[in-house]
């Protein structure tokens, strides 16, 4: 069982997000990059409890330039087999799916496996993208994958509740929580991952469809009105006559 | 020509309504849809600007590939120049594709309308809600993926024609065994109001107060991460960073200290009550209305106050 688990680097969950150069770029500066935690604590473990059940090869995927190696490292080092790095700016999600649908298709895989969604973008996109452009079955926000022989049994989420599915390989998922947990690597991992395979393939040419102009942050909040604990009827009326939410 | 997707295999929900009436302000809308509704439900959809809908009954309202063959059937059939989708779990599977199969640049998680001159760019929440970025499309045909809440459904008009549409969906790959959908329960990303409680409840069997307050207002119930980590509570009501991103009117937080990952999923929110016992806990610095105090004292009490409301104000 060939396995391919796209990963992407996303700010560390606690950093301050800011933007520079007139507002039109993510500011950088002392900003530690994390392994997306989507693509790392579901896909990816999943994908290595799966390769040790049943034997087979992971290969993590990133769209990213050389700045990323880093944390292509950190992904080995939790146990993937090896590394392929498309050398290109990740410049949205489109341009992102097709360079890796190109390297999947030439290289074939039995899954791929997404995260959920960057917590950088939020665009819950590349995956479905990557299964059209290789004209695969994408099951999207699975909580579960389960194989036997080439069948995949998952558990996805759908509006208000879960779905069981069922379907053949080769296909695209993208995970969620409660697919698998998080590991942390040990030393031994660490070491490893720095002599592992990483192979960095030219990106083939695709257009960019979509680019993101601007940014801005949200207004801050105005202080907060602290209302007696006593005195719900108060809060209540607030809510009704100042808020207008109920 | 605008295109707008709606799910309507459970009824017409609320955010049918918002994608229509979002379709609307930007030209005349077709509505497509696929499974088992009736007419007269579609219909209704005229009434929040759909000049027609067109549904194919054929095909599978939960899958993707058929969905995103539906669309694009329909988007070539109406020549349609945008295409709406409510940001759901459907549009999520769907949109992508589609944008792949249309080339067409895809915006997800828009929270506003378009602005439509020299370039066309649509706002949308980025860094799970820490920020907002503005996205330009560069193709002909543009996908727009709204997030739930960000419009208010408007009635402006009456029924509309609604007509069978043969998407030309093709086969199935992906077999649904079982779909478990708790009865009653409103979804969280659609609720206008949410109540919700982190690990300051100490223990799963102290969420009745919760539920009970949940009930009095029609609210749908979350929770804080480590508390649907350690099983106190469904996954799919944990919200923030690696959770749902919500954006209701009014979420009330109780015994959660306001993590940054936490704000990340709810900052979105119109008004923001706080119960925590901790004058310093973080979440007050992201609130509108705060209450000091132990939460197994407040919600009963602000359970009680909103019965007594209710009970006058009917
Ligand atoms: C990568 C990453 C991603 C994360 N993603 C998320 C996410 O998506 N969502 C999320 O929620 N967290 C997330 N977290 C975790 C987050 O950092 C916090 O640990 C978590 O939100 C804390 O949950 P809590 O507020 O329920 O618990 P605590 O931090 O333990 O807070 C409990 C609060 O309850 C108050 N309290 C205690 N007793 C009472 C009482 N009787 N009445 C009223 N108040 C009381 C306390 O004062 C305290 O403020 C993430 C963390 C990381 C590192």
């Amino acid at each position: 069982m060939k396995i391919l688990v796209c990963i992407s680097k996303a700010p560390d969950t606690t950093s301050k997000i800011a933007f520079s150069a007139g507002n039109t770029q993510f500011d950088e500066n002392g900003v530690q990059f994390i392994v997306n935690p989507y693509d790392e604590w579901y896909a990816l473990v999943r994908a290595l409890e799966l390769k040790e059940a049943n034997g087979g090869n992971v290969t993590i995927i990133t769209v990213g330039t050389a700045g990323d190696d880093s944390v292509i490292r950190k992904a080995l080092a939790i146990g993937a087999d090896d590394a392929v790095r498309i050398d290109a700016e990740p410049t949205d999600a489109y341009f992102t799916a097709m360079q890796i649908a190109n390297y999947a298709k030439e290289n074939g895989f039995d899954i791929v496996l997404t995260g959920k969604e960057t917590i950088n973008y939020n665009g819950s996109q590349v995956g479905g993208m990557i299964a059209e452009a290789m004209d695969l079955p994408f099951v999207s926000l699975a909580a579960k994958l389960d194989m036997n022989g080439n069948t995949a049994t998952m558990e996805r989420e759908v509006t208000g509740g879960v779905q069981v599915v069922q379907v053949n390989t080769p296909f695209v998922a993208s995970c969620a929580k409660g697919m698998a947990e998080q590991r942390i690597p040990n030393m031994r991992g660490i070491m490893a991952a720095r002599t592992k395979p990483l192979n960095v393939v030219a990106p083939a040419s695709v257009d960019m469809l979509t680019s993101f102009v601007s940014y801005d942050t949200p207004d801050a909040k105005s202080s907060v009105k602290l209302i007696d604990p006593e005195n719900m009827d108060e809060l209540v009326n607030l809510l009704h006559n100042e808020a207008k939410v109920i | 020509m605008i295109l707008v997707y709606v799910n309507s295999d459970h009824g017409i929900g609320k955010s049918a309504m918002e994608v229509v009436t979002y379709g609307k302000k930007l030209g005349d809308v077709t509505v497509v849809t696929a499974g088992g509704a009736s007419d007269a439900d579609l219909a209704k959809l005229g009434q929040y600007g759909a000049s027609k809908v067109m549904i194919d009954r054929n095909a599978k309202a939960d899958d993707a590939q058929q969905l995103t063959r539906l669309v694009a059937t329909a988007a070539a059939a109406v020549g349609a120049k945008i295409i709406v989708f409510s940001n759901d779990l459907v549009a999520k599977a769907v949109a992508p594709r589609l944008s792949v199969k249309l080339k067409a640049g895809l915006i997800s998680g828009a929270i506003a309308l378009p602005e439509m001159g020299s370039d066309f760019t649509c706002k949308v929440n980025v860094f799970s809600g820490k920020a907002f970025g503005n996205v330009k499309v560069n193709s002909d045909i543009k996908i727009i993926s709204l997030l739930p809440n960000s419009i208010q459904p408007e009635l402006t008009g009456a029924d509309c024609a609604v007509e069978n549409f043969d998407g030309a969906v093709g086969d199935i790959k992906v077999k649904v065994l079982e779909t478990k959908i708790p009865e009653g329960e409103i979804p969280l990303t659609e609720a206008e109001v949410v109540v919700s409680a982190g690990r300051g409840l100490k223990g799963p069997e102290n969420w009745g107060m919760v539920e009970d307050l949940a009930k009095t207002l029609g609210a749908a119930t979350a929770c804080s991460r480590p508390v649907a980590d350690i099983g106190w509570r469904p996954h799919h009501e944990h919200v923030g960073q690696t959770g749902f991103a919500i954006r209701p009117n009014l979420y009330i937080a109780a015994g959660i200290s306001g993590a940054i990952q936490h704000l990340a999923g709810v900052n979105g929110s119109k008004v923001i009550v706080v119960i925590n016992t901790d004058p310093e806990a973080p979440f007050f610095k992201a609130a509108d209305y705060g209450v000091i105090g132990d939460a197994f004292e407040v919600l009963p009490r602000l359970n009680e106050a909103l019965k007594k409301f209710k009970a006058a104000n009917n």
